[in-house]
């Protein structure tokens, strides 16, 4: 009689009776691990999984139509006398060295600019916001011709003051550069970052200092800076990581030329891997593209890490 | 900091005005500079757009004109209807709708269960995955990019026609189809989805989660029934930058995506530039078309995109 009662209960519910059986900790931890399910499962086949391929890959010779061929540490020494490599490595660094500083110290001037209150500001915050949306590959076209030669607006202003016109694209010397400009004009989003950051800085502060007899400076250096440190670091070190996986400009608008000068790494491994069909020695790239981040990642993180001011540390 | 939540929740950032500060009058002349500098940039910031429509509008040969004209003569409206007709960009917009379409809907629900999963239940290993989701965060996805292709191209696909996913009875296996630009998105839906989802769910107060256990809801039913509906602002954020980045995406369906009836509008605009670098008039308007869908959203939802950037930025 008493086992029936039980079961048409556990019936009745919708849990199962073995799950009522347990403590509340148990049962919290199955359910949590239900939650977060999707995520435990989607990091080991779509992290986890390629990580391990892309290690086997890497002792490969694979064209994706003969089967994997074992080449033992081939691929790897490629790797030391690849001349397109070392330009491929040459035109992200350059890029991401002259794009991530230049677009944190744009968006933070803007945001200083904006972070003021009169009628019609909201204007100035969507003008300079909007270019940061605009869809990569628009982006790309705009710009080609933006940087066109003869019949772009870059050189149609150079000449009209006078100067001689560039050949932007065309030149190993200034595809970088233009690359450069094209990646200023959307930094929106660090600008929006930065002045949420300022809005939160408490007036009593820069009052409290101007009582003190601090100029502008002496205001920006002792109490914007410090205050915003953490939302600094974090825009660079974000901005290291996005920048060096460039690829839509290269690809649409130099498609890596001139004389490879535009051949991003992630270019570099799209090629290799889906024009050569060379898929181990891609595995190899990719690796280095990984080694890269992580010792920028933790030169960032130890030289500038330990810069940031935090107001309530261990928040 | 104490401060980024109430940041996050201060979200119209560019459409409030706030008058935090008044000027007081030695301030006049750094405040004509400061207006001076704002037009200036707002020029700066405007002209390629300006230039990218007149541009579009412009006739094949008035374009490659020196010194060009601002304002073209006669307006070549045809630009658009032959740019958008030279290519079947019809075809390629409903399928980047579909994936588009596919994604939200992946995102939104899966990372909001691993969020809530996160944020409400307390579970062993909790800090342990929750560890691996910031670390997948600062994980760059382009090292990925071959090793997935590798499994994508073995896993199989059943013989059916299935034109939402864009599998075909040709199809062999996931590559040409849309199932590596979707399916992924099932499971977890981004680590920056679950960590903004998160902070947000941490912020409804424990007491409604407590009540409504007292009455036997299940935690599946706190999730849905009182966490989804109070998160709707979070999770129309997410789903805007889902449609941003799949509406935007061009290396993940210039990878996947073979046949010309599967192409999205990114790789179809890709391919027409490929075939006709001369025609500027034609790529330009292409272009102005990817926008203007992307404009549209910005203007109707403005404070979401704001609430978006802001909440991204501001974890430290």
């Amino acid at each position: 009689m008493t086992t029936q009662s039980t079961l048409k209960v556990s019936t009745s519910s919708s849990r199962p009776r073995g799950f009522k059986s347990l403590s509340s900790t148990q049962r919290r931890t199955i359910t949590g691990y239900l939650f977060i399910m999707p995520f435990i499962l989607g990091f080991l086949f779509w992290f986890l999984a390629p990580a391990l391929v892309a290690l086997y890959l890497t002792f490969q010779k694979y064209n994706l139509i003969s089967p994997p061929q074992y080449v033992g540490l081939d691929n790897i020494q490629q790797l030391f006398k690849d001349p397109l490599l070392l330009l491929s490595l040459k035109a992200t660094f350059l890029y991401t060295l002259l794009s991530v500083p230049l677009s944190l110290l744009l968006s933070f001037f803007l945001a200083t600019l904006i972070n003021r209150q009169f009628r019609g500001i909201a204007i100035f915050r969507t003008i300079y916001y909007l270019p940061s949306i605009v869809p990569a590959v628009a982006n790309a076209l705009l710009w080609a011709w933006m940087f066109n030669t003869e019949f772009g607006l870059i050189n149609v202003f150079i000449r009209a003051l006078g100067g001689t016109k560039v050949a932007w694209l065309q030149s190993t010397s200034w595809a970088i550069p233009a690359f450069v400009i094209l990646s200023l004009w959307g930094t929106g989003s660090s600008m929006i970052i930065f002045l949420a950051g300022l809005q939160g800085i408490p007036d009593i502060y820069y009052e409290a200092a101007e009582i003190d007899g601090a100029g502008r400076w002496a205001k920006l250096r002792h109490i914007t800076l410090p205050l915003m440190s953490p939302i600094i670091f974090f825009n660079l070190l974000l901005g290291f990581i996005n920048t060096f996986q460039v690829f839509t400009i290269g690809y649409l608008v130099t498609n890596g030329g001139p004389e490879n000068s535009t051949l991003f790494l992630v270019l570099y491994i799209y090629r290799t891997a889906f024009r050569s069909q060379n898929m181990g020695y891609a595995a190899a790239l990719s690796w280095v593209l990984f080694f890269i981040l992580m010792i920028l990642s933790f030169i960032t993180f130890k030289y500038l890490g330990n810069r940031v001011y935090y107001e309530n540390p261990g928040d | 900091m104490a401060t980024y939540d109430q940041l996050a929740d201060d979200s119209a950032v560019i459409v409030d005005v706030d008058n935090k500060r008044a000027s007081k009058p030695k301030d006049r002349v750094w405040n004509g500079v400061t207006i001076a500098l704002l037009l200036i940039m707002a020029a700066v910031m405007l002209l390629p757009f300006v230039w990218l429509v007149t541009s579009s509008l412009k006739g094949q040969i008035e374009i490659f004109q020196y010194p060009p004209q601002w304002i073209p003569n006669p307006i070549h409206w045809d630009n658009y209807t032959n740019a958008l007709t030279a290519k079947p960009f019809d075809v390629y917009l409903i399928n980047t709708l579909k994936i588009v379409f596919l994604n939200v809907i992946a995102v939104v629900g899966s990372a909001s269960l691993c969020a809530y999963g996160f944020a409400r239940i307390k579970f062993w290993g909790r800090d342990f995955w929750f560890g691996i989701v910031l670390a997948t965060l600062f994980l760059p996805y382009a090292i990925l990019i071959v090793p997935q292709f590798i499994i994508f191209s073995k896993l199989p696909v059943p013989q059916i026609n299935f034109p939402l996913l864009g599998i075909t009875t040709e199809s062999r296996n996931w590559v040409d189809t849309f199932l590596p630009l979707t399916i992924p998105y099932f499971f977890g839906g981004g680590a920056f989805n679950i960590f903004l989802l998160r902070q947000f769910f941490r912020t409804i107060p424990e007491e409604l989660a407590d009540a409504a256990r007292i009455d036997g809801c299940t935690e599946l039913g706190i999730y849905w029934r009182i966490m989804m509906p109070l998160a709707k602002p979070a999770l129309i954020t997410v789903a805007i930058f889902t449609f941003l980045n799949s509406w935007n995406d061009l290396l993940g369906p210039v990878i996947y995506l073979r046949s010309p009836n599967n192409f999205t509008v990114a790789v179809g605009l890709a391919s027409f530039r490929s075939l006709q670098s001369s025609r500027w008039d034609l790529q330009l308007a292409a272009a102005t078309a990817l926008i203007i869908p992307v404009m549209i959203l910005f203007f109707f939802a403005q404070r979401y995109f704001i609430k978006g950037v802001v909440m991204s930025g501001l974890k430290g």
